[in-house]
């Protein structure tokens, strides 16, 4: 068994792509559920309109990789208002079945072999890269940086886009949060009908918080997209959950607890996934093969996410007394 | 603090209506004005009101046995809640079909049975959400806190000033979920007075309140008449009715069946078979059997 190795892969999924991703979908979601009380288990599906609406806008219209990114922000508003009309006046439960649904059939959507011409259905798309990298204002050959974080000048082009946008939305939902435009979000996460006994608009906060968790989620989707190709399948609900899980673990009523949950998240993904095959290699798990030893880690991980819900519902950066499950 | 000392007896606006006290009588200075509202639950009539009239700047009482229909009004006349049948006119505006948050936003506001504390914001938090018409509180404006610092600043200065006659101050700092029941029900109210309205909706606001806390509880509904606005509220404590009420609206199976001045409604023979039983003066036990007479 090596420990270098293990500790390096786990190491190096701090700063991927798809850690950045998850920390974007993971800080909508705060948006939703965390301070508006929204809950939302469609992020698979925002995060699949980013992505396709990131691809497609390149690959059908020819959209440079901005103007891309911008169509991917459009659809998911779009999203959001269909989604929201006529859920967002119902109880809280009924968005979350009608989110899950949503999610799955956009999913199908682009799984379908009706539209394979502009998806390419199940097996996806890719070769939309040109525009981006072409972007590159970073020019070096082989790999740069020091022990687990070495990049290729387009790896790290993809990094830089990723903090970038994850700085911004930071600020963004930090601002709105400490905003009376937050308060009144967190009122009508409390009792909506107090807040609209106060002459609050209870339903168009309601949109807006919809709306910009959604777009939060589709600049996910986009960062899942940006390295290498799209696949359908990638947005399968099991998406939405492994974000709820970096939502919870770092604290769902916090700004930054998203970031961190997300960065926990991929950090424990990718040692669990190096440590449990090289231990039943070792013969260690009993007749576990290498193969179902990597499964294993979602076990591991839906066993943590329970007993964090009931542990410590805050999660890590959250305040007991402003986050529990219990009212 | 001698709160062994008698409640001095507040002075009654008198003289509010026109004519005979009968059910639906004309005020000389309605606020609210109600026509034919009507609701159904299924095969229920809930609420079936032809005409009524609340006065301006006094305290009306809404009372009535359980399952009158008391709540359902309010819920209807806030928008809450949308009647089969009827208008309604409060302060000149037609109110028919407008939305809760538009109703309160025209200086209409209640509170609720059931207090809605937002829990898990603060005393202090709880209180600025009350104000209108806030800047920041639009989404484009949130984001640039320049146009707004200045607004919060004055809105937070009115909360203090109202939580600290509301004996709250010390607590603006602590989560409302912290508070005890009493005390939610003045935050509640309180909350609602950062509004500035016209007209305060108080559904049962002495409900689950110990009586020492009941004293501060009518002494800021009667200030509320001082300031010159208008209280309409339900309540079962019928001390606390005839100690504060001017007016009192007796409802009865949807229905308003009396009306008047607190000491002559309560004697009228309508409101004792219907509120508070034909059984009144008799002891509890020979109603339910076990003393015989």
């Amino acid at each position: 068994m090596d420990w270098l190795i293990i500790l390096s892969n786990t190491a190096g999924s701090m700063l991927s792509p798809i850690t950045m991703a998850f920390a974007l979908a993971a800080l909508g979601l705060a948006v939703h559920f965390g301070f508006a009380g929204l809950l939302n288990f469609g992020v698979a599906g925002f995060m699949a309109i980013g992505a396709y609406g990131y691809v497609i806008s390149i690959l059908t219209f020819g959209f440079p990789w901005w103007a891309a990114i911008l169509v991917s922000i459009g659809a998911s508003i779009i999203f959001a208002i269909i989604l929201g009309i006529p859920t967002l006046r119902l109880r809280g439960d009924y968005l979350a079945i009608v989110t899950i649904a949503a999610a799955e059939i956009v999913r199908l959507l682009f799984l379908t072999t009706a539209f394979t011409p502009v998806t390419g259905s199940a097996l996806g798309l890719s070769g939309y890269h040109n525009s981006f990298r072409g972007a590159n204002p970073f020019e070096w050959d082989g790999k740069r940086g020091f022990g687990p974080w070495t990049y290729t000048a387009t790896e790290f082009w993809v990094l830089v886009i990723g903090l970038i946008m994850i700085t911004v939305s930071l600020l963004f939902v930090w601002r709105l949060v400490k905003s009376p435009w937050g308060r009144v979000i967190k009122g009508i996460r409390e009792d909506e009908d107090a807040v609209r006994a106060l002459g609050k608009n209870v339903f168009a906060y309601k949109m807006q918080a919809l709306i910009i968790g959604g777009i939060l989620g589709a600049l996910g989707g986009v960062m899942m997209v940006l390295p290498s190709s799209v696949l359908p399948a990638s947005f399968v609900t099991a998406l939405t959950f492994f974000v709820w899980t970096a939502l919870l673990l770092g604290g769902a009523a916090t700004v930054f607890g998203p970031v961190l949950g997300a960065v926990l998240f991929w950090i424990l993904q990718a040692f669990l996934a190096n440590l449990l095959p090289a231990l039943s290699d070792i013969g260690l798990l009993g007749g576990i093969n290498n193969q179902q030893a990597a499964i294993m880690r979602f076990i591991l991980i839906g066993a943590g996410l329970m007993l964090l819900v009931i542990y410590r519902p805050q999660g890590i950066l959250g305040d007991k007394k402003e986050l529990t499950f219990v009212k | 603090m001698s709160s062994k000392e008698p409640l001095s007896t507040p002075e009654k606006t008198t003289g509010l209506h026109i004519g005979e006290a009968l059910p639906g009588v004309k005020k000389v200075d309605p606020i609210l004005i109600v026509d034919k509202v009507s609701k159904d639950f299924g095969g229920l009539r809930a609420v079936d009101v032809d005409h009524l009239e609340i006065p301006r700047n006094a305290i009306t009482a809404l009372i009535g046995p359980n399952g009158a229909g008391k709540t359902t009004l309010f819920n209807l006349l806030t928008g809450f809640d949308k009647p089969d049948t009827g208008t309604w006119e409060f302060d000149g505006s037609k109110l028919a079909g407008i939305p809760a948050f538009k109703v309160a936003q025209l200086g209409e506001v209640r509170t609720f049975q059931l207090t809605k504390a937002l829990s898990l914001l603060t005393v202090l938090e709880n209180m600025k959400l009350g104000a209108k018409e806030q800047k920041g509180e639009k989404l484009l404006y949130s984001l640039v806190p320049a146009l707004w610092k200045k607004q919060e600043k004055l809105i937070e200065q009115k909360a203090l000033e109202i939580l600290s006659r509301f004996k709250l101050a010390e607590k603006k700092d602590d989560f409302a979920a912290s508070l005890s029941g009493g005390q939610r029900k003045l935050l509640e109210m309180a909350r609602a007075l950062m509004i500035d309205p016209t007209l305060v909706m108080l559904d049962e606001p002495m409900a689950g309140v110990n009586p020492a806390l009941t004293e501060s509880l009518l002494e800021h509904i009667l200030n509320l008449k001082d300031q010159g606005l208008t209280v309409l509220f339900i309540e079962h404590d019928m001390h606390m009715v005839r100690h504060i009420a001017d007016w009192v609206v007796v409802m009865a199976e949807g229905k308003v069946v009396a009306e008047g001045p607190p000491d002559k409604v309560m004697k009228e023979q309508a409101v004792v078979d219907a509120y508070l039983g034909s059984h009144q003066d008799v002891d509890l036990g020979v109603v339910t059997g076990r003393i015989k007479k």
